[in-house]
C-alpha cells in the first residue's frame, strides 16, 4: 500500500508538468486549430526564465576582504552580488535563494509576450493553410528557439536550486498514519504539485466563469459559428495563446529545481505531450489534464525497480505503449467527443 | 525510352549524368586555392548526397503524393542501419544480404507502425508517427541494450567486433564492407593539373541504387497507383465515394517510403559500419521533411536537390570558424568586419542546427513549392506574359 | 419492390428526433426527388442512405441487399454514386486524370497495387475517360487543374465521374445550390439527357422547385424527419399539406 502511494506520489510531479503543457497545447488547438510544435520550446523558455532571473540577481562585483586570507597570505577576494550591497546580505541572500518562485512574477509577463510574437508573427499567418505546414513551421521555430538558448546558455544542463526552506523532504506517511519514514516525499514536488493545480483550477475557472472564456469555449466546439456573431475572435486566441504560453513557461519555471533545465527538455517533453494530448482526446480539456497525470503516474509505476528488472526499460516505452493500446481500442482518446477535429 | 515519356525520360538521363560525373563537377576547385573548402566531390559527402537522397526520394512518396507528413522516418533508417549491421556481424561483410536484409525489416516495421498510426490522418498521424519514432529511439537507446539482451548496444552504437561470427567470412576478403570482395573504400585518384578528382567504389554503389530508387519513383508517380495516392490528397472524400479504399493506398505508400528509409539506413551502415540510435531520433526525422519540401514536395527532383542542399550546407557551414568569417570580410574596415563576424558566428559551425531550423521557417512561409516552385516562378518571369495571361482569365471566371 | 427501399428508419441525436418511422421507395429508373423544409431530414437521410450515418432502427435495402453497416466505398462498389452539394472532386488533379479515376475504380475494385504501369499507357481507360469528356463538352479543358474551372463545369465533371462508374442509383444533394441561373439550367439539361439516354435511376435532394419540377417523377415530402406526402409533381403542387408544411399556413 505505502509502495503504491509512493510511485502515485512520485508520478504527480511529471504528471503535472505533462498536464500543464498538455493543457496549452490543447487549449491552442481547439481554439486556433493548430497544431502547435513550439509548445515545448515554451515549456523550456519558462525553465531558462528561472536561470536568467537566478543569474541576473546573483549579478557580483569582486571585493577585498582585508579580514580575512587566503593561502597565500594576500586578502581574500569575494564576490558579493549587488543585490546585497543593496538590500543588506540578509535580505538579498533571501532573494536570491527564492529566486525560481520569484522569478514567477518576471515569467508571466514575457512568457505573454514571447506568446503574442509568436501568434502575431508567425502563426497567425498559419491559420489558413494546411495542417501539415502548421506543423512544419511551428517545428522550424522549436528548433530556432532550442538552438537559440543553446547559443546562449550552452548545452549543459543548469543547477537552478529551490529555496532552503522548500528544498528538504517531509515524512508525508506519518501525517496519515504509516510508520515514520515510509513515504518520505521531497517538498519541492509537493510545492510543484499543489502550483500545477492552482494553474489548472485557475484556467478551468477563468474558462468556466468570465464571459471572455465563454466564448472560448464555444469557439472550441464551434469555430465558425462564433466567428459568425460577429465577436472578436482573431484578438481572443492571441490572448487564448499568450495564456497557454505563460501556462507551458510556469510549467517550466517551477520545474528547474525537479529537472536542471537543458536546452533540448522543450522537445523531450512536448513529444511526451502530444502523447498525453491523442490520450486524453484531441480538443478535451479535462482530458489533457487526467490523461497527463495517469501517464505521469504510469510512468513512475513503470520505474520501480521491480518493473525495470521484470521487464527493462518498460518505464521509458510504457507511455507510448499505453498510447497505441488507447488509440487502438478507443481511437478518440479517453475523453475525445465525437466530431471534434476529424475529417 | 525506359517505358518513360520524352520528358520524364530526358530528367532521368540529366539525373544519370551529373550523378556518374559527380566526382568531377562537385570539385570545381583547385585543390590549393582558397576556394577549395567549398568543393563537395569527395567521397564521403557524395555518399552522404546519394544515401540522403534515397531517403527523401523515399520521404517524398508518402509525403509529397498522400499528404500524410510522417514525423517519425529516421526510425525506418535507423532500424535498416542495425539490420545491415547485424548481417556484418553474423554472416559476411557483403553488402549486398546486408542491404537487402535492412529494406526486409523497414517493411516490416512499417507495416506495424503504419497500420496503427494510419487508423488516424493529419495532425494525428504525425504525432503518432513522432511518437513511434520516439519510442524506438528510446527502445535502441537503451531498452534493447541491456547485458540480457543486447540488440542496439546502446549509446555506444552497434559495430562489428572481431570475435562475432561472420559466418560467410573468408580470408582474403576485405575486413571492410565489400561488393563481392570490392572493399567500398577502394577508390581511384585522378589528378589533373592542380586538381585531385577521387572515384571511390562505395560511393558509385550509392549513386547506382540512388539512381534505381529514382527510377522505380518516376515510375510510381507515372502509374495509376501514384495518381491514387494523388487523389488521396487532394480529396479523400470523393475517394472513398468513388469506390476506393484509401487506407491499403496510404498503407502501401508508406511502406514503400519505409523499405526507402530502410535502404538509405543499410547504406549508411555499408559504407560505414556502424549503427546508432542518434540516427532515429527526432530532429533526423525533420531533417527529411526539410529536405523533401526544401527540394519542392510532389515533385521528381525536388527531394533530391533538398537532400543534396541541405548536406552540402551542413557540410560547409559546419566548417566555417570565426577564423574563415575573418578571412572573408577582411575587406571590410575592422569594426565593420567584428560586427558582421559577431552576427553571422551564432550560425555557422556548431550553429548549424539554428541555419537548419531557420531555413525550414523561411521555406515554409515563403517557398512553400521547395526550389523546384521558385525554379518555375523564375522560369515564368522570363517566358513573358502569356502565361500569365492565361492564368488571370482563368481566375477571373466568376467563382460564384 | 423498388430499387431502394428504406423501412421504418429513426435516427436520433440526443433529444432531436432528426428521422422518424421514414419510409420510402424508389422505383427502379425512375426520377425521384425528396424534398422538404430546412431541418426535415433530408441531409441525415442521404448520410443515412450512403453509409455515413448507421440509423437507430429500420433497414435500408438496396437491390435487396443491406447498405448499413458498410464502408461508403463498399456502398459505392454495389453501385451507388454520390454527388455533393458543394462538388468534391480532385481539385490538384488534371481533368482527364479526375475521369480516369473512377473508371480505374470500377475496372480495379477498392485497391490494385498498379504501381508500374504508366497510367497514360491505359488505352483503354484513357479512352473512356476522354469519350466523357467529349460528351460532357469539357474536353478542351481535360489537361487544366479542374480547381481553376468554374462552379458550373465542376459540377459537370462532378455528374461525369459519378456516371463514370455506371451507377445504378445516382443520389444528387442539391445539385444547384449556390449556382447561377445559366448553369442551373446547364445542369437539369445535363441530368435530363442522362436519364433519356441511361438505365439509371436518380434520387435528387433539392430546394429549387424549379429543378425539381423539371426532372421529378416523383416526389417525396419530408417534414419534421418523416415523409408527408408522396406523390407525382402535379399532385404535389396543390397538395395542402405540402403548403403547410413549407408555408406554415394550416389547411
Amino acid at each position: 500500500m505505502d509502495v503504491i502511494l509512493l510511485q502515485i506520489l512520485n508520478g504527480l510531479d511529471k504528471g503535472s508538468a505533462y498536464a500543464l503543457i498538455a493543457l496549452g497545447l490543447t487549449l491552442i488547438f481547439g481554439t486556433l486549430g493548430v497544431v502547435n510544435f513550439a509548445h515545448g520550446a515554451l515549456f523550456m523558455i519558462g525553465a531558462f526564465c528561472a536561470v536568467t532571473l537566478q543569474k541576473l540577481l546573483s549579478l557580483s562585483h569582486t571585493v577585498i576582504d582585508e579580514t580575512q586570507t587566503d593561502f597565500l597570505g594576500n586578502p581574500l577576494k569575494i564576490e558579493k552580488p549587488y543585490i546585497m550591497d543593496w538590500f543588506g546580505p540578509e535580505i538579498g541572500g533571501g532573494i536570491i535563494e527564492w529566486a525560481v518562485p520569484l522569478s514567477i512574477l518576471f515569467t508571466i509577463p514575457v512568457m505573454v509576450a514571447v506568446g503574442f510574437a509568436m501568434e502575431r508573427g508567425l502563426i497567425k499567418h498559419f491559420y489558413n493553410r494546411p495542417h501539415a505546414d502548421q506543423i512544419l513551421v511551428t517545428f522550424g521555430l522549436a528548433i530556432v528557439l532550442q538552438e537559440i538558448i543553446k547559443y546562449f546558455f550552452g548545452a549543459n544542463p543548469i543547477p537552478t536550486p529551490a529555496p532552503e526552506a522548500l528544498s528538504g523532504s517531509i515524512d508525508l506517511g506519518v501525517m496519515i498514519g504509516f510508520e515514520v519514514n515510509e513515504i518520505v516525499y521531497p517538498l519541492w514536488r509537493m510545492v510543484y504539485f499543489a502550483f500545477a493545480a492552482v494553474i489548472i483550477g485557475a484556467v478551468f475557472a477563468f474558462l468556466q466563469f468570465t464571459t471572455f472564456g465563454m466564448v472560448v469555449r464555444a469557439g472550441m466546439a464551434d469555430r465558425e459559428t462564433v466567428g459568425l456573431l460577429g465577436i472578436n475572435i482573431d484578438r481572443r486566441f492571441t490572448i487564448m495563446f499568450g495564456i497557454a504560453a505563460a501556462v507551458a513557461g510556469l510549467a517550466g519555471v517551477m520545474y528547474t529545481p525537479i529537472n536542471p533545465p537543458n536546452y533540448h527538455m522543450g522537445m523531450d517533453f512536448l513529444v511526451l505531450s502530444f502523447v498525453v494530448v491523442v490520450v486524453g482526446g484531441m480538443g478535451s480539456l479535462p482530458g489533457a489534464v487526467l490523461a497527463g497525470f495517469l501517464l505521469g503516474i504510469l510512468e513512475s509505476f513503470a520505474s520501480t525497480t521491480w518493473a525495470t528488472t521484470t521487464i527493462p526499460g518498460i518505464n521509458q516505452v510504457i507511455i507510448y505503449l499505453v498510447a497505441i493500446v488507447v488509440l487502438l481500442t478507443r481511437p478518440r482518446g479517453l475523453m475525445g467527443r465525437k466530431g471534434v477535429m476529424e475529417e | 525510352m525506359f517505358g518513360l515519356n520524352k520528358k520524364d525520360g530526358l530528367l532521368f538521363l540529366v539525373v544519370i549524368a551529373i550523378t556518374l560525373l559527380a566526382p568531377f563537377l562537385l570539385n570545381p576547385f583547385p585543390e590549393n586555392s582558397g576556394m577549395a573548402q567549398f568543393n563537395a566531390g569527395y567521397p564521403d559527402l557524395l555518399q552522404r548526397f546519394a544515401i540522403y537522397g534515397i531517403f527523401a526520394i523515399g520521404f517524398n512518396i508518402l509525403f509529397g503524393l498522400t499528404g500524410y507528413l510522417s514525423f517519425g522516418h529516421a526510425a525506418f533508417l535507423g532500424v535498416g542501419s542495425y539490420a545491415a549491421v547485424w548481417m556484418f556481424k553474423l554472416f559476411t561483410y557483403n553488402v549486398v544480404p546486408a542491404i537487402a536484409f535492412a529494406m526486409i525489416v523497414a517493411a516490416i516495421f512499417s507495416v506495424l507502425i503504419g497500420y496503427i498510426s494510419l487508423r488516424r490522418s493529419g495532425i494525428y498521424f504525425a504525432i503518432l508517427t513522432l511518437a513511434f519514432a520516439q519510442m524506438s529511439f528510446a527502445l535502441a537507446y537503451s531498452v534493447l541494450s541491456n547485458p540480457k539482451f543486447n540488440l542496439t548496444n546502446g549509446e555506444t552504437g552497434l559495430q562489428v567486433y572481431s570475435n562475432d561470427p561472420q559466418m560467410f567470412h573468408r580470408d582474403g576478403l576485405p575486413n571492410l564492407p565489400h561488393i563481392f570482395g570490392l572493399s567500398v573504400r577502394a577508390s581511384y585518384e585522378l589528378e589533373l593539373g592542380g586538381w585531385s578528382f577521387t572515384f571511390n567504389v562505395g560511393y558509385y554503389l550509392c549513386a547506382l541504387i540512388m539512381l534505381i530508387a529514382f527510377y522505380f519513383a518516376i515510375r510510381l508517380f507515372r502509374s495509376p497507383f501514384g495518381m491514387m495516392l494523388r487523389a488521396i490528397k487532394s480529396n479523400n472524400t470523393r475517394m472513398t465515394y468513388t469506390g476506393l479504399n484509401a487506407k491499403p493506398y496510404a498503407l502501401a505508400a508508406f511502406v514503400i517510403s519505409g523499405m526507402y528509409a530502410g535502404l538509405a539506413g543499410g547504406l549508411l551502415a555499408a559504407m560505414d559500419p556502424l549503427a546508432g540510435a542518434e540516427r532515429m531520433f527526432w530532429t533526423a526525422s525533420g531533417e527529411v521533411v526539410l529536405m523533401t519540401i526544401l527540394g519542392g514536395a510532389g515533385t521528381l527532383i525536388g527531394p533530391v536537390l533538398g537532400a543534396g542542399l541541405i548536406k552540402y550546407m551542413e557540410n560547409i557551414v559546419s566548417k566555417i570558424n570565426d577564423n574563415v568569417l575573418h578571412q572573408w570580410f577582411a575587406f571590410l574596415p575592422d569594426g565593420m568586419e567584428d560586427f558582421m563576424v559577431t552576427i553571422i558566428h551564432p550560425f555557422v559551425g556548431k550553429g548549424w542546427n539554428l541555419t537548419l531550423g531557420m531555413i525550414f521557417v523561411l521555406v515554409v512561409i515563403f517557398l512553400p513549392g521547395g526550389l523546384v516552385e521558385g525554379g518555375q516562378r523564375i522560369a515564368r518571369l522570363f517566358t513573358g506574359k502569356k502565361a500569365r495571361a492565361a492564368e488571370k482569365s482563368s481566375q477571373s471566371t466568376p467563382a460564384e | 419492390m423498388g430499387i431502394l427501399e428504406v423501412k421504418n428508419v429513426n435516427k436520433r441525436f440526443g433529444g432531436l428526433q432528426a428521422l422518424g418511422d421514414v419510409n420510402l421507395s424508389v422505383a427502379e429508373n425512375s426520377v425521384h426527388a425528396i424534398i422538404g423544409p430546412n431541418g426535415a431530414g433530408k441531409s441525415t437521410l442521404l448520410n443515412v442512405l450512403i453509409g455515413k450515418l448507421i440509423p437507430d432502427t429500420g433497414s435500408v435495402m438496396f437491390e435487396g441487399q443491406s447498405v448499413l453497416g458498410r464502408k461508403p466505398y463498399e456502398i459505392n462498389q454495389m453501385g451507388i454514386s454520390r454527388v455533393f452539394q458543394t462538388p468534391e472532386i480532385f481539385g490538384e488533379l488534371s481533368v482527364l486524370e479526375n475521369m480516369m479515376i473512377p473508371i480505374f475504380a470500377r475496372r480495379d475494385g477498392v485497391f490494385r497495387m498498379h504501381a508500374y504501369e504508366n497510367s497514360s499507357n491505359e488505352h483503354e481507360i484513357v479512352d473512356q475517360a476522354e469519350a466523357m469528356l467529349e460528351s460532357l463538352g469539357l474536353a478542351e479543358q481535360r489537361h487544366e487543374h479542374s480547381a481553376s474551372m468554374s462552379r458550373g463545369n465542376k459540377r459537370r465533371l462532378e455528374i461525369g465521374m459519378c456516371l463514370a462508374q455506371n451507377p445504378k442509383l445516382l443520389l444528387l444533394d442539391e445539385p444547384t445550390a449556390g449556382m447561377a441561373r445559366a448553369d442551373t439550367n446547364n445542369t437539369i439539361d445535363l441530368l435530363k439527357q442522362i436519364k433519356d439516354e441511361r438505365d439509371i435511376t436518380i434520387a435528387i435532394i433539392e430546394h429549387d422547385m424549379h429543378v425539381v419540377f423539371s426532372l421529378a417523377e416523383r416526389i417525396t415530402v419530408l417534414a419534421q424527419g418523416s415523409p408527408l406526402v408522396e406523390d407525382t409533381p402535379e399532385k404535389i403542387k396543390g397538395h395542402p399539406k405540402v403548403r403547410e408544411a413549407y408555408l406554415g399556413e394550416s389547411a
